[in-house]
């Protein structure tokens, strides 16, 4: 193995992952256009031409033109100033209640896995019974009770998702804990936190972040569903779930309110599978350099 | 007189074997069954036997990864299977292992300095900054160089990785080393390479080894003594000369007959076993060799033979046969 002579070895961990990442082009390309969009959502109230909520009721729905960039809605609202709207809760809950079913997920998996036996059996049983009570009545319920908050939604939306993650992991950890090296850390006397932070977590973060880039976009698409019922954003609020739902019933008439809404959020989708793709490649120190 | 550094008493360990929808308990595996050993300070115990016997179990006992059923562990005068965690976490540095397989026993994720500092590190033995001197230093002893830190294990070829996790194991300076097959997985050349790897380091760092193999060529070259496992029990033990030399056994003696041996002729074709290893779950009666022993006869059959030595002989050198004194 002498050969590796010209592999750095002075870079760390972080660096060669960097290093790696960038070579892969399209996910350069999608690492871009997801900022751009980030920015964009978190500048909204700046940049936005016209307040998202200003309605013209005279104009009513008009194609895109040089005074409204993307057209207006059939209530004469800024196609524009809603889709940068929308950007912020939609990336929020994205982000937000993916972040939420990742750490428990992550953590919940990676326990029920590592500690087996009975205590696994006890905590993917409860898992089972969540999985079986059905969303819809669960996020109504909540909303009833907490009566309607974004926060809630979030929350609401990360509790469910965290199921299926905590699944995935606790397979990966049955099949990873009877691996040699984590024996030998056991017997090294390692503790179990230890174990599970150093050994365990990182050698399970391929599946982990193919699936969180899965999540993601399921999360948007589920808010947009809700608030389709009515239990999430509402307008004069809104979201790209809500748009593209608006833009749906008015496809005949006027396209451009489905066309702009669904391109944008088959981009950010898009580039979250990219972007994840070679994230998990970048952080295999196993790949190529 | 000072107590030896490992004992082992009548160490018992059994697997339930499970069955139907509620579990139930319907026997045992009885993997390690009445084992003693014991090794003395800086002194090499060879066990040797053949795969399924028990060698493994009997070594994650001894790390605690499995529980004793029944019996005692004395390591340097603790008793560790009853110990408190606090104690055990303690001692564990001074019992370190080397495993079989070098490409499973190593973190990917990890680069080589983090390996093998990685124990330094949360005994709090070191602080970080230090680790890369100390790092340095360890792979040096094992014969790395160290350009070799901040690779990741699969840049390395078997022998390579079996020196870093000798280097994992002696960073912690222990008394005992155990290793488990850690020679087996690779090319006979780099075999007698760790072999002598090693040695030196026993010489240097005054360490122990118990040195699990089922090769008795590469016990002979390390042990000081040699432990003869068959299904679970020692069936004979002494210093290795003494019993490479002169097996009492019938199954030593087979162990020892398949020893291939450069030019000259195969020993006796009477010595090859017949049969297969019968399962421990459902150990014969009376001797757990007489299906398979060329000598056996009626009392084999019934009446489970003691590890004992042999008449006129002095005690350091036990078989466990009912006709230890007649077979030659």
């Amino acid at each position: 193995m002498t050969e590796n002579q010209h592999s750095t070895t002075n870079a760390s961990p972080g660096r060669l992952a960097w290093r790696r990442f960038r070579r892969h082009r399209p996910a350069m390309v999608a690492l871009v256009l997801l900022s751009l969009l980030c920015a964009a959502a978190l500048l909204a109230p700046v940049i936005s031409p016209y307040p998202f909520e200003q309605q013209d009721l005279d104009l009513g729905a008009t194609a895109p033109s040089s005074q409204h960039w993307l057209g207006t809605d059939d209530l004469g609202r800024d196609m524009l100033s809603r889709l940068l709207h929308g950007g912020r809760i939609s990336l929020a809950v994205g982000v937000c209640a993916t972040l939420a079913s990742l750490c428990i997920g992550v953590v919940y998996g990676a326990i029920s896995g590592y500690a087996g036996g009975r205590t696994d059996n006890v905590m993917m049983r409860l898992v089972d019974i969540l999985y079986a009570l059905p969303f819809t009545v669960f996020v109504i319920i909540l909303m009833v009770v907490f009566k309607r908050n974004l926060l809630l939604l979030f929350i609401a939306i990360g509790a469910v998702e965290w199921l299926t993650m905590a699944r995935i992991v606790r397979g990966q950890v049955l099949a990873l804990k009877e691996q040699t090296f984590i024996r030998a850390a056991r017997a090294l006397g390692y503790s179990h936190g230890r174990i599970l932070m150093r050994h365990i977590i990182p050698n399970v973060i391929g599946p982990i972040i193919v699936y969180t880039t899965l999540t993601v976009p399921r999360v948007i698409l589920l808010e947009s569903f809700l608030s389709f019922l009515g239990l999430g954003v509402q307008p004069p609020m809104s979201s790209w779930g809500l748009l593209i739902r608006d833009g749906a019933r008015m496809m005949e008439s006027y396209p451009w309110m489905l066309i702009y809404p669904s391109l944008t959020l088959s981009a950010a989708l898009l580039s979250l599978n990219l972007t994840g793709d070679a994230l998990r490649d970048a952080l295999d120190p196993r790949a190529l350099r | 007189m000072k107590p030896p550094l490992l004992e082992i008493l009548n160490l018992c360990t059994a697997f339930p074997i499970r069955r139907g929808v509620f579990s139930r308990t319907v026997g045992h595996v009885h993997a390690v069954d009445d084992v003693s050993l014991t090794i003395g300070h800086g002194e090499t115990l060879g066990l040797v036997g053949e795969s399924g016997c028990g060698k493994t179990t009997l070594a994650r006992t001894v790390l605690l990864l499995e529980k004793a059923h029944r019996g005692s562990i004395h390591f340097d005068g603790t008793e560790i299977t009853t110990a408190p965690k606090n104690v055990i976490r303690n001692l564990r540095r001074q019992m370190q292992v080397v495993f079989q397989d070098p490409y499973e026993s190593l973190n990917p994720r990890m680069t080589v300095m983090e390996i093998v500092t990685e124990g330094l590190l949360t005994h709090r033995c070191i602080e970080r900054r230090e680790m890369e001197p100390v790092a340095a230093r360890l792979l040096a002893d094992t014969g790395l160089g160290r350009e070799m830190l901040h690779r990741y294990p699969h840049e390395f070829s078997g022998g390579q990785r079996q020196r870093i996790s000798i280097a994992r194991a002696i960073a912690m300076q222990p008394k005992l080393i155990l290793c488990d097959e850690a020679v087996s997985a690779l090319d006979v050349s780099i075999q007698s390479q760790i072999i002598n790897l090693l040695m030196d380091l026993r010489e240097r760092l005054g360490l122990s080894y118990l040195f699990i193999s089922h090769d008795l060529s590469v016990v002979r070259h390390l042990a000081d003594r040699v432990a003869v496992m068959y299904l679970g029990r020692i069936v004979e033990s002494g210093p290795a000369a003494t019993l490479m030399n002169q097996p009492r056994h019938p199954y030593t003696k087979a162990l020892i007959a398949a020893i291939p041996k450069a030019g000259g002729p195969r020993r006796s074709q009477s010595m090859r076993l017949p049969g297969d290893v019968p399962s421990p779950a459902n150990p014969p009666p009376g001797c757990p060799f007489h299906p398979r022993c060329p000598f056996a006869t009626a009392p084999c059959r019934t009446d489970r033979p003691l590890l004992e030595p042999c008449a006129g002989r002095t005690d350091a050198h036990l078989v466990a046969c009912l006709r230890k004194n007649e077979i030659d």
